[in-house]
């Protein structure tokens, strides 16, 4: 079972009992009425959907109920880090994926751990 | 003259257990839930008489109430005795949001040397006394359904179980104690 460092509960904690809430750090534009059509698309559909290193926001739903954010390897499924909400963005060594990327299903189980 | 609505607990009637494992439906209680601010928690522990806890996992209890820590900003308080939890937070004075949830909420007590077995059939904590101690809590999950969960002594738990959900929580417990005394 994946477990999960809740930085409120200051603990780790099994995966069952988190949700995952999109990516992180997107600021809601100050003036939302006045930018462009194309910009609020930007802003509101167009996500990174990065392979490797990602910040999402992860929300203790059935434990402290808050959501915080965390650094997580989308290939590895590894989280790296997690931290509060409302801290800036915690800069990890753009290392790429983890693990030698590859895009078949048999290859990743070669390397199944 | 129809008859009156009767009050009834979700669990009367409930048993199961095992040579290892006590399962009992708690007598009702008056529960709330509570959100406020930090400066705010000193004003409204006074009030309710019970110190709420501020560090993860924490419960406190006294004068027959029970405050435990749910998050940063929020507590379930428990009173078997000494009701009137609602009037004492409006007393407090002080900025909160209280909401009675004594008729959501009913409890399970888990009781023997397989109380913790029993609840990990359905719960991924760690129950190990050094990581849970007495009097430790937790709002967690037992297999479908959220629960919160409070030791009580090193081997008595309180499940706290939404009424809807009681009847599931209390079979998947009882199915628990059975392989908990296996």
């Amino acid at each position: 079972m994946l477990l999960i460092h809740c930085p409120y509960c200051e603990e780790d904690r099994s995966e069952l009992e988190f949700r995952w809430a999109g990516e992180a750090h997107i600021a809601r534009p100050e003036n939302i009425s006045a930018i462009s059509d194309e910009e609020f698309a930007e802003y509101f559909f167009l996500r990174n959907n990065e392979k490797g290193l990602t910040y999402e926001r992860w929300r203790h739903i059935h434990g402290c109920g808050r959501f915080f954010n965390a650094a997580r390897d989308t290939v590895s499924d590894r989280f790296l880090t997690t931290y509060k909400a409302g801290m800036p963005k915690q800069l990890l060594p753009e290392t790429g994926a983890s693990e030698k990327t590859v895009e078949t299903y048999e290859a990743t189980e070669g390397d199944a751990r | 003259m129809a008859d009156l609505a009767n009050r009834t607990s979700p669990l009367s009637g409930f048993h199961g257990g095992s040579s290892t494992v006590r399962l009992e439906a708690a007598p009702p209680a008056e529960r709330i839930s509570l959100r406020a601010r930090a400066e705010d928690v000193a004003a409204l522990s006074s009030a309710l008489g019970v110190d709420l806890p501020v560090r993860p996992k924490a419960s406190a209890s006294a004068h027959g109430r029970s405050a435990l820590w749910l998050g940063p900003d929020e507590w379930l308080v428990i009173a078997e005795a000494n009701g009137g939890l609602m009037q004492a937070a409006k007393n407090s004075g002080a900025l909160h949001s209280a909401t009675d949830v004594s008729h959501r909420n009913t409890a399970i007590l888990v009781s023997g040397p397989g109380a913790a077995a029993a609840i990990n059939a359905g719960c991924p904590q760690d129950l190990s006394l050094k990581v849970f101690p007495v009097g430790a809590c937790s709002r967690t999950i037992l297999g479908k359904v959220e629960i919160v969960l409070l030791r009580t002594v090193e081997d008595a738990f309180r499940v706290e179980v939404w009424r809807s959900f009681s009847d599931y929580a209390f079979g998947l417990l009882a199915e628990g104690a059975q392989d908990a005394a296996v």
